[in-house]
């Protein structure tokens, strides 16, 4: 039995028609359908948050989202971060803080953190310590991650 | 990982949601909310419902309002809205530090509060809330609506009283007294993790003396409870160590706690004690 719906998708800010299952879930219709592999699928069950995306400015967890329930909303992924050839001040932070060592979990932390920053410009250590927690990454440890982070959300409050 | 096949269902009303019920709840249709818990059960093919009702477009069903003495959570209100007091005074706020202990921040932006009682998940913090604050529950169908006590709602582990073809609209809270003291404690292995057991108390010193104690365990049993025996324990003594532990002893007693393969009964005892003394404490400084 299968349930197909044409839809598109909106994913940084350009139109993607697709055509899927129900069953689909956002993160492999971004993936899959859309071409976007900067999302990453680790557990495919909302527990490691390698897939998070940005859905109308909120971080959610691509894989437990149907892309049939995503109709009109603003999309944003790693792939949208970047300005040309101009990398994100977070992406940035994250290079400058090693942040990262294989590099799998990093778009999902990324869209986690340009959200809560987005949201939350003046999130103290402490919540921004319980909000990255939502993520998992086998390399780093977190601190680097979190200083990364840190240091970017002092950056962006200043401005360019 | 890929959940199985369905038929998608999107509602724009809360009429539209329960009739789409009606016709589909009878061949193993379900709602979908927040999604937090459904979907990476039907990931695991351990759901494989054939219908989804979704309600994330249904009108007015994130409400969110103070009506009466009461605090009206709407069927598609999320646990993030919760991040910030929603009313002020003390339930605002005891609300505001249960909302951390829920799954992660990127869980709590889609799940939602009644999808939690509607879960029934053991753990579930908003079952714990809702069984001891005395929340009311409403279910509506094609049959009708009814209102349900949280404390009928849930009946065991991941099993409530709703009929497949109802849908929990609101949860309602009651709005206790400015003077209340709350209390809330919680312990689990890792940051998100499933509670191994909490405890949520609320109180209110008259005379020196504590008043309409309430005194909940959650995450212990198969069901969030009342611990009747801890509340006499409470009421009409003076706060402080002696009536505390008298309170957290009868908690002891009282549970019939959970056993699995990391956790024995004897140990969630133990820390179901501990927290509940931890959250008088708590509701006490």
């Amino acid at each position: 039995m299968t349930d197909k719906h044409d839809l598109t998708l909106t994913i940084n800010g350009r139109a993607h028609a697709v055509s899927v299952d129900a069953r689909r879930t956002l993160a492999d219709a971004i993936r899959e359908e859309c071409g976007q592999t900067g999302t990453h699928l680790g557990c495919e069950h909302g527990v490691c948050g390698s897939c998070t995306v940005l859905l109308d400015g909120v971080p959610v967890r691509s894989c437990l989202m149907f892309a049939v329930q995503c109709e009109g909303k603003a999309i944003r992924t790693v792939e949208g971060l970047a300005e040309g050839e101009e990398l994100h001040p977070l992406q940035k932070s994250f290079m400058k803080h090693h942040a990262l060592q294989c590099g799998f979990c990093t778009p999902g932390f990324l869209m986690l953190a340009v959200g809560v920053l987005e949201r939350e410009p003046d999130i103290s250590d402490e919540d921004l310590v319980d909000a990255l927690s939502s993520n998992l990454c086998r390399c780093t440890g977190y601190a680097n991650i979190v200083k990364a982070v840190r240091a970017a959300a002092v950056e962006l409050k200043a401005g360019p | 990982m890929k959940p199985g096949s369905f038929q998608y269902h999107s509602a724009k009303t809360i009429e539209q949601a329960v009739a789409l019920l009606a016709e589909v709840a009878p061949m193993d249709g379900r709602v979908l909310a927040g999604g937090q818990s459904l979907v990476p059960t039907m990931a695991f093919r351990l759901a494989q419902p054939a219908h989804l009702v979704d309600i994330n477009g249904v009108e007015g069903l994130d409400r969110l309002a103070v009506e009466g003495a009461e605090l009206a959570i709407g069927a598609c209100v999320r646990h993030a809205a919760f991040h910030r007091p929603v009313i002020a005074g003390p339930l605002g706020a005891i609300l505001t530090t249960v909302a951390r202990h829920i799954g992660h921040y990127t869980i709590r932006q889609r799940g939602t509060f009644c999808g939690s009682l509607a879960q029934a998940d053991p753990a579930s913090e908003w079952c714990l809330v809702a069984v001891t604050l005395g929340a009311s529950i409403t279910a509506q169908s094609t049959r009708g609506r009814r209102e349900i006590a949280a404390s009928d709602f849930i009946e065991g582990i991941m099993t409530t009283v709703l009929e497949d073809d109802e849908l929990l609209v609101e949860a309602r809270l009651p709005v206790p007294p400015d003077d209340t003291r709350f209390g809330f404690v919680e312990f689990s292995r890792r940051a998100g993790d499933f509670a191994l057991a909490m405890a949520l108390t609320s109180f209110r010193l008259e005379g020196g003396v504590i008043h309409d104690a309430r005194l909940g365990i959650g995450g212990a049993e198969n069901t969030p409870r009342r611990i009747g025996e801890a509340e006499a324990a409470l009421n009409g003594q003076p706060p402080g160590a002696d009536a505390f532990d008298a309170a957290a002893t009868a908690v002891a007693a009282a549970l019939d706690p959970m056993e699995d393969a990391g956790t024995s009964a004897q140990y969630r005892r133990e820390l179901a004690q501990c927290l509940a003394r931890r959250a008088l404490e708590s509701a006490a400084s």
